[in-house]
């Protein structure tokens, strides 16, 4: 009866909304979506790519630990299931390149022994303000749970779709391309870099302190039997490979998660359909035995 | 409903304890032999997953408080401790945050099923009523909860949410001292909202007792909103026909919640709380928890503080009195042309509100929220006042002949306030 005036002043709000959202909000900072790339990891049955966590392992070692922690990662975790999987072997003597401080001992002093399995990475600045002091102010973030701590906004109605697709690697995608994605001499328009400040595609905002870290044929890769390298020794690569291990540092579980999701899953599927057909069954008749419909 | 017992005792052990603490005659009869309406819908099966998904927090919540310390220098290491090295940590702490989320998206289909079929009208009041104490300490507990792993959202989160005590006067400032034990969120901070982290759902627990008492007492609600007049055409017992059709129901919930926890445990989450807490550092946009989002943007629509704190507890505490608001008759708005229009506008006001509390609040986003929130308030207005023009449509006679289809002669065609008004004359 009041459907004409209802649905016109349906129409009038919807309009005054639309108006209001049309505002220009201030511009947030300005930032580039990256690439979706393709991860191993990724999806119900994803599982890691022990040779791309080796290289990415290699690539932390050799660069971004020169300046960045990774203070909850022992060395002992290289060698666990469902990670880089190193031998035992291979991480007793890794560990053993590292001088690591001990102490007190007996005599109440401090001292230096070489690192064992169960050490956690050492840091390369004895604390905070020794690695701002080092890197021109800016901190660099602790890299253990890095990969889960950086994402971008996927927005309405992506995030939906992103609940039945399983995407949730924004973390690598952003890393990988923030690794790639320096500029220099930055592109036309950008306002004169200060000291300490590099222009990056990816960065939000575009001004990061962080160096190009990486060139091509920086890091040596594992050779193949016929001399040439396991994968392209590129900053597009190794920046794939460091991001990896970065998400595996951050979910060293990713792969147990998984396998056990997958059975929970099948489990559940089993038991909901033997409990439909019961109910159907129950509910068929009323306690009389009546039917119920 | 709670009529005569129909429980016998069929062994000595049973009747010795029967004439002693009759626990058993308890439980069979709210959970046997207790008459339910035969034409329920799934909508009335997530009181039953919500109490399946408290016990499910309570319990992983427990084993979390083991491995886990309430220090701000240690408490983002420790639950990193808990993810890596704790056996099963990952599926502990998964489990426990992402069901924080599934126990709000079931309570608040719990509460629109309510609204939906006139659920907290009388004799259900006090019933509903208890609902709404339960959601409140939910959401206390749920912020408190995410507190916790001292991450920059936990932080901020709480300086942003703790500071509206703030804006009430005389006694806002004391309060607010008093909720971060000192002048900051900090340690204190931390380990109050811990302790009472843990104690609050055992006092939501308390509720829910006092909740499906009440419920035991007046008897369920139904899609029709008509009551139960034939306890052997209108209800079937509890058992097997609920029991049955509520775990079916629990197990391809728990299927949705299996889906998160193991494929995109932090779908649900906010990658900030990631990085340890800075008081140095604030982040760009300081969001709360999705479900909090839709409250969130009423809170920043009015551009007083404290016009903002009181509309949003407003928004909450007005549901507590909508069985006074709501002047129609008829429970169930199937039956209520116009007042289910303004019910399903009330939704997409509701899903709008939580998607403008996730945008930063400015130009068109404010507009936009003001508008939406002048909507939510709109609603309970306008419950009052359609109900007092608005023509139902009939109602079935009973409960037994609309799911039969039996729409008998003159009886069907009687007017539906006059079969609403009979629960009026027994609350």
């Amino acid at each position: 009866m009041t459907t004409l005036p209802f649905r016109l002043a349906l129409l009038g709000l919807a309009a005054g909304l639309g108006a209001a959202l049309a505002q220009p909000a201030s511009a947030a900072e300005e930032r580039v979506i990256p690439p979706a790339l393709r991860w191993s990891f990724s999806g119900p049955f994803g599982t890691f790519d022990r040779a791309q966590l080796q290289r990415g392992y290699k690539v932390y070692k050799e660069v971004c630990a020169n300046c960045h922690s990774a203070s909850l990662i022992a060395f002992r975790n290289l060698s666990q299931p469902g990670g880089p999987e190193f031998s035992t072997g291979q991480i007793t003597a890794l560990a053993a390149t590292y001088q690591i401080k001990d102490g007190p001992n007996e005599q109440g002093e401090m001292f230096e022994r070489p690192g064992r399995p169960a050490d956690r990475f050492p840091a390369p600045f004895p604390n905070d303000q020794a690695a701002r002091a080092a890197n021109g102010g800016a901190y660099p973030p602790d890299l253990s749970v890095l990969a889960k701590a950086r994402s971008y906004e996927r927005g309405f109605p992506t995030f939906i779709f992103d609940m039945f697709t399983q995407y949730q690697e924004q973390g690598p995608d952003y890393i990988a391309a923030l690794l790639a994605g320096y500029k220099d001499p930055p592109p036309a328009g950008t306002p004169e870099l200060q000291p300490g400040q590099y222009y990056n595609t990816y960065m939000p905002g575009h001004l990061i302190a962080m160096p190009q870290p990486m060139q091509d044929g920086q890091v040596e890769y594992p050779k193949l039997p016929n001399g040439q390298p396991s994968a392209p020794e590129t900053v597009a690569q190794y920046s794939k490979d460091v991001a990896a291990f970065m998400v595996w540092m951050a979910e060293p579980h990713l792969e147990a998660r998984k396998r056990l999701g997958m059975q929970v899953m099948l489990f559940l599927l089993i038991f909901g359909s033997l409990l439909y057909y019961t109910k159907k069954k129950i509910w068929a008749r009323m306690p009389d035995g009546s039917p119920a419909h | 409903m709670s009529g005569h017992s129909s429980y016998t005792p069929r062994t000595g052990i049973e009747r010795w304890l029967d004439a002693r603490l009759p626990i058993i005659r308890l439980g069979h009869d709210a959970a046997v032999s207790y008459p339910v309406p035969r034409n329920l819908n799934y909508f009335w099966t997530f009181g039953g997953i919500l109490m399946f998904m408290l016990v499910a927090q309570i319990v992983t919540g427990i084993v979390l408080a083991m491995h886990y310390t309430p220090m701000s220098s240690v408490a983002f290491s420790s639950v990193e401790h808990i993810m890596r090295d704790v056996n099963y940590g990952w599926l502990m702490r998964y489990l426990h945050a992402n069901g924080a989320s599934m126990f709000f998206i079931a309570v608040y289909i719990h509460i629109f099923r309510g609204l939906y079929y006139g659920s907290y009208k009388a004799p259900r009041e006090v019933l509903w009523i208890l609902g709404v104490v339960i959601f409140l300490l939910m959401m206390a507990t749920a912020f408190m909860g995410y507190v916790l792993p001292w991450g920059q959202m936990s932080f901020w989160g709480a300086t942003v949410i703790t500071n509206l005590f703030s804006a009430l006067p005389l006694i806002g400032e004391t309060i607010v001292t008093f909720l971060w034990g000192g002048y900051s969120v900090d340690n204190p901070t931390l380990n109050r909202f811990f302790s009472l982290h843990y104690l609050l759902p055992f006092m939501i627990f308390g509720v829910v007792i006092l909740h499906v008492w009440a419920l035991h007492h007046v008897g369920q609600n139904n899609p029709t909103g008509v009551e139960v007049k034939n306890v052997a055409k209108d209800t079937v017992p509890f058992t097997p026909y609920a029991t049955i059709k509520d775990l079916f129901a629990m197990v391809c919930f728990i299927f949705v919640f299996s889906w998160f926890v193991f494929y995109m445990p932090n779908f649900m989450g906010h990658a900030d709380n990631y990085i340890p807490a800075n008081p140095a550092v604030t982040p760009l946009h300081i969001v709360p928890e999705w479900y909090f989002l839709p409250f969130y943007a009423i809170l920043r629509a009015v551009p007083d503080k404290l016009g903002g704190v009181l509309a949003m507890g407003g928004a909450i505490v007005v549901l507590a009195f909508l069985p006074w608001i709501d002047s129609s008759k008829v429970r169930s708005m199937t039956y209520r042309p116009i007042a289910r229009q303004f019910f399903w506008m009330f939704v997409v006001v509701c899903i709008g509100l939580g998607w403008l509390g996730a945008k930063p609040a400015e130009g068109g986003y404010v507009i936009a929220s003001q508008i939406l929130t002048t909507l939510y308030f709109g609603f309970f207005v306008a419950l009052f006042v359609i109900g007092l023009f608005e023509r139902p449509k009939a109602l079935p006679t009973s409960i037994a002949d609309s799911v039969l289809g039996a729409m008998k002669g003159g009886s069907g065609a009687r007017l539906a306030t006059a079969t609403a008004a009979e629960p009026n004359a027994k609350g």
